[in-house]
């Protein structure tokens, strides 16, 4: 399957392509690349891939809603449904709705959590509650995802405001990429953070899926 | 817009000055409300006049709008920036001519967590609207909280926090106060970006704020419930 532009999948996601899997992911677009990637690598042939548009991310109010219209839409097809975000925001809202449509979902509080591996993550939290986070593809959609939202592109006077309690940006890579890197560094830079860049691969995304 | 048509402000009678201020606020104009602030003053308008009509009024709309969608969250900081600027020349002003005090607010963001911008946006909605507010800041552990408490005799604890994460955490500081005795004596509002309603209920709060407008409202709500119930009592 090609995997559209990250822009595609900010803002309209991936359409299902095929039924020929019996396991249907609903995934957040942000996921699109590292799920595909996943995919072929194992030759896991039974998993079907949709993803709703990446920019829910910005939104998280809309996510519950989304997802549930799109487990809706697609049950009768498929033996089982794994909902691919995480808390993401919903303050327990998407559990609750998971629970309620009986699918199952990622377990963790965000992206940058089971990336890094849920456990590992929640043990540093004490000490890197002042780190800001980006993934392979926020990196990639970084003036996307936090640039122009936040208004920076408009009003870079609002930097210190959103960021001015943070310390450092961590790049979790999810791959290893020089030009990627460079990138996040350059994302540090403009945020006015240290910069640390963390290999952390698939983490727990890898295992849930692996378990399906 | 060309120099033929700047707006002088002094030059505006009271009724356009305030109107242009609302304008100036949404727009996010800092220096320009700091003048306007500051010609009022001139005019011997009283220093919580020019607060509640002229700065309060503005946000009121930039409030109104955002909840709309039609205004967002760099628009409506940049507002609150502008606010804060007219506030920074009223405050003291108001402490000396005794300006009338609606309660007392102690608000922080809980611990691990540094996320600020609408707990400070509430602080400064609560002062606006007569409330005196203590701000602990981010990154409160339960003590801090405790210690405000004791030390401020606060009508109203405020509780603010960002991440899923984190809001766990309000629980912890609401079973201590239960566990203390001294839960009854506060009201309790929570508010951040992942809270809900059922989760503010689940954790024994008095009430979630979904934002600064609301915050103020549901405070200005208890505190009448507040005072009903200790005039019957």
């Amino acid at each position: 399957m090609s995997i559209p532009a990250d822009s595609t999948l900010t803002e309209d996601g991936l359409p299902l392509d095929g039924t020929s899997g019996r396991v249907l992911l609903i995934a957040c677009g942000a996921l699109a690349r590292e799920i595909l990637d996943l995919k072929a690598r194992n030759r896991w042939d039974h998993l079907d891939l949709t993803c709703l548009p990446a920019k829910y991310h910005l939104f998280p109010d809309r996510i519950t809603a989304e997802v549930r219209t799109a487990v809706e839409k697609h049950r009768a097809t498929y033996d089982k449904i794994f909902v691919v975000y995480a808390d993401c925001g919903t303050g327990g809202l998407l559990e609750a709705a998971c629970n309620e449509l009986g699918v199952e979902m990622i377990a963790g509080p965000h992206c940058y959590s089971f990336f890094e591996g849920n456990d590992a993550f929640a043990e540093k939290a004490e000490d890197e509650f002042t780190a800001f986070y980006l993934t392979d593809f926020l990196v990639r959609q970084f003036d996307a995802f936090v640039w122009k939202p936040m208004g920076l592109d408009r009003h870079p006077q609002l930097r210190n405001m959103y960021f001015g309690n943070y310390e450092k940006l961590i790049y979790q890579a999810q791959t290893d990429d020089a030009a990627l890197t460079a990138k996040a560094r350059a994302c540090a830079e403009r945020l006015g953070l240290n910069f640390e860049r963390r290999y952390t691969g698939y983490g727990d995304l890898e295992k849930s899926l692996k378990a399906l | 817009m060309s120099d033929e048509d700047e707006i002088i402000l002094s030059e505006l009678d009271d009724e356009d000055l305030v109107q242009q201020m609302f304008d100036d606020l949404y727009d996010g104009l800092k220096e320009e409300i700091e003048e306007g602030v500051n010609i009022l003053l001139e005019r011997k308008w009283e220093p919580y006049d020019i607060l509640t009509k002229a700065l309060v009024g503005g946000m009121t709309i930039v409030g109104a709008d955002f909840r709309d969608g039609i205004l967002f969250v760099p628009e409506v900081l940049l507002a609150a920036n502008a606010m804060k600027g007219g506030m920074a020349i009223l405050k003291p002003l108001l402490v000396e001519t005794g300006a009338p005090r609606v309660g007392k607010m102690v608000i922080g963001t809980v611990k691990g967590d540094i996320h600020d911008i609408g707990k400070n946006l509430v602080g400064m909605m609560m002062e606006g609207a007569g409330f005196e507010v203590v701000d602990l800041g981010i990154n409160n552990p339960v003590e801090s909280y405790l210690e405000a408490m004791e030390k401020e005799g606060p009508d109203i604890l405020g509780m603010s926090a960002l991440l899923t994460t984190t809001m766990p955490y309000m629980k912890v500081v609401i079973d201590t106060m239960i566990e203390q005795g001294i839960r009854d004596d506060y009201i309790v509002l929570v508010g951040g970006a992942p809270l809900n309603e059922e989760f503010g209920k689940a954790i024994g709060a008095d009430a979630y704020c979904r934002d600064a407008a609301v915050a103020v409202e549901t405070a200005k709500e208890w505190m009448a419930r507040k005072h009903n119930s200790a005039k019957s009592a």
